[in-house]
């Protein structure tokens, strides 16, 4: 589902050449549930940035969902991520300005799908975090975990094939982590998503299919 | 497109506060450009009594000139009667005197009132709404007979609101029978603004005689396809008047205009014939950008700061696959319907400040009025100015980098 070969990713400056993974060599199955692991600034969200097309990579092949992206322009680009990728932020990003059902909706928006549509998927896929009471509040009327549902929701509305996590119970008590990660689990287990997550939790980390470890932008495991 | 407008109105209504400066400097700015619209709306566009604008071409100015002296003037009877009288494809030809400043006494009181002196087809070439009696006629204009016209506010400030026809009025030591009250007309309505009207009576030798004198001439053609024909014949005509000093001048120059050609060619002298319309048009559009210039890059600097602020949310929609040109239409979007809020609120204010400006500018009464065109202008101005100030804050919007915009960064 995912594919990294001898990636390399520089970032430079004027000054600074940082050089944050080197040569990595990564195959994710579709349906696994991958974890990435490893102490701060050593390259994970760099490496899901990749892999969601957030970024591109300086050197090596990146393919995703069968697709060879390296070398695709934007708004191809675009277009995967919209199709076929889910992001969770650890930060949750929802827009604060929209109603829950109007987050949920956002990438359908992208999409051509009839309004009416586009409710009935942002309230099947709200139904299935279990908010669908809340579908008119504000974000900043939610929960830390409300709203990482929310997120989640979002995710999955478009019925991505692979689902990127960034720290996604970072900013949770372990209570609502927990609530998070068995959502997390669920949609893996049910629906075969590919779901990579980066975490600093070891018990979260070992719950899932494969841990990927990372120390100074090289894999170590 | 729905979702966009949707979330516009969203991100204003919860944006109070940039929301609120954001309208004070539209609203402000396009008050000014509603109330410029309205005045030109009240010279150019045909309303009552000037209803058949579009058929009615005038004669205003004449230069006369030589090879270092351009003299110029409103035309006398000579000129015009060389040049408009019989004019093929005209209904009719009014001839007028410009506004003299001219004295009602009514006992001890002296009114100063604004003066024109006209002729009988003057009242058939422009529609005049008679409150009371009529206008007096050609033949009351040939037999100089002391009639005389006024305008409802003049009426109520000599009679009161009382009837005044067949009363007499002293205007200037000399006593007028009133023979008909029009409602007023804009002080902006050069051929029909006046306060009281009187006969132009039958001129001595020397007033025949002259070509550059105190008239200006209406003339009505059977439609408007007859104008360039008309335009045609008079300067075929002009081209022969006879200068009055073959040694100092050489010709004349005037032009058969429209209103605005009218306003056009008094704006630049007489100097640049037929593309004066042209020069005056690109200025009055020129001076119309400028003037939102100011306002447009202050909304310019909020809106870069609104990038910032919602970098997060950019960085969210481009992970999930919007495209650059969506993102760039939704701010767009967003600013267009500020600034055509501002448009709305800028309308409604403008009516209260004409009015306001009705009650307390001498002469400026409530016959200017703002109209669905003027409306329309404004909304115009609106759209260009929210296209203006909101495109290049969203085409930088569209580039962020998501990494970094969800970073909160605006690179």
């Amino acid at each position: 589902m995912i594919q990294l070969q001898n990636i390399d990713k520089v970032y430079r400056t004027e000054r600074v050449e940082t050089l944050a993974l080197q040569n990595i060599n990564l195959e994710i199955a579709e349906g696994e549930f991958v974890s990435i692991m490893g102490p701060s600034g050593c390259g994970k969200s760099t490496l899901l940035n990749l892999m969601g097309l957030l970024d591109a990579p300086t050197s090596g092949r990146l393919a995703v969902a069968g697709e060879d992206v390296a070398t695709q322009k934007e708004r191809h680009l675009a277009r995967v991520r919209n199709e076929k990728l889910g992001f969770v932020f650890q930060s949750f990003h929802l827009v604060p300005d929209l109603s829950v059902l109007d987050n949920v909706e956002i990438p359908l928006l992208y999409r051509k799908v009839a309004a009416s549509e586009r409710r009935r998927l942002a309230l099947a896929a709200l139904d299935r975090v279990g908010l669908g009471s809340r579908v008119h509040h504000f974000p900043s009327q939610l929960s830390g975990g409300q709203q990482q549902r929310v997120a989640i929701a979002r995710a999955i509305v478009g019925r991505p094939r692979i689902v990127l996590a960034d720290e996604p119970t970072g900013n949770l008590d372990s209570a609502m982590g927990e609530e998070i990660m068995s959502i997390l689990h669920e949609l893996n287990e049910r629906d075969r998503t590919t779901i990579v997550m980066v975490t600093h939790d070891e018990r979260f980390a070992e719950r899932t299919g494969r841990i990927v470890r990372l120390f100074d932008g090289r894999m170590v495991a | 497109m729905s979702a966009n407008l949707k979330l516009a109105l969203r991100v204003l209504g919860r944006r109070k506060v940039f929301t609120a400066i954001s309208l004070v400097g539209i609203t402000l700015t396009l008050v000014v450009l509603v109330l410029a619209s309205t005045i030109m709306d009240n010279m150019f566009a045909p309303a009552a009594p000037e209803s058949r604008l579009d058929r009615i071409v005038a004669v205003k100015m004449v230069s006369e000139y030589g090879h270092d002296i351009d003299f110029g003037s409103n035309p006398g009877y000579a000129f015009l009667k060389q040049t408009v009288f019989n004019l093929p494809h005209a209904d009719r030809v009014a001839i007028y005197s410009e506004i003299m400043a001219g004295v009602v006494y009514d006992g001890s009181r002296r009114i100063e009132a604004h003066l024109k002196h006209a002729d009988g087809n003057y009242w058939n070439i422009l529609d005049f709404h008679f409150v009371e009696g009529g206008p007096f006629s050609m033949a009351d204009n040939d037999a100089d007979r002391n009639v005389v016209v006024m305008s409802e506010s003049m009426r109520d400030k000599v009679f009161g609101r009382t009837h005044a026809v067949g009363r007499t009025l002293n205007v200037g030591g000399r006593s007028y029978r009133v023979v008909g009250v029009v409602s007023p007309a804009a002080i902006t309505r050069e051929a029909a603004y006046a306060q009281l009207w009187v006969p132009i009576g039958t001129l001595n030798a020397e007033e025949r005689s002259a070509v550059l004198g105190r008239f200006n001439a209406l003339v009505l053609a059977h439609s408007r396809a007859d104008i360039p024909a008309m335009k045609r014949e008079f300067q075929s005509r002009v081209a022969r008047v006879p200068v009055e000093d073959p040694k100092q001048f050489t010709g004349f120059r005037a032009g058969l205009d429209t209103t605005f050609e009218s306003f056009s060619r008094n704006m630049t002298d007489n100097h640049h014939g037929d593309s004066a319309p042209t020069i005056v048009r690109a200025t009055l559009a020129g001076a119309a950008l400028l003037f939102m210039l100011l306002p447009a890059l202050n909304l310019v600097a909020l809106n870069m700061s609104r990038i910032l602020e919602r970098a997060p949310e950019i960085g969210v929609r481009k992970a999930f696959g919007a495209p650059r040109r969506t993102l760039v239409m939704q701010f767009v979007m967003e600013n267009i319907v500020l600034t055509l809020i501002g448009g709305v609120v800028a309308f409604f204010m403008a009516i209260v400040a004409l009015r306001l400006l009705a009650g307390n500018v001498p002469y400026l009464d409530s016959s200017m009025s703002i109209n669905w065109r003027v409306f329309l202008y404004g909304m115009a101005a609106s759209a260009v100015f929210g296209v203006i100030s909101g495109a290049w804050p969203a085409w930088r919007m569209s580039r962020l980098d998501p990494v970094n915009a969800l970073r909160g960064g605006s690179r």
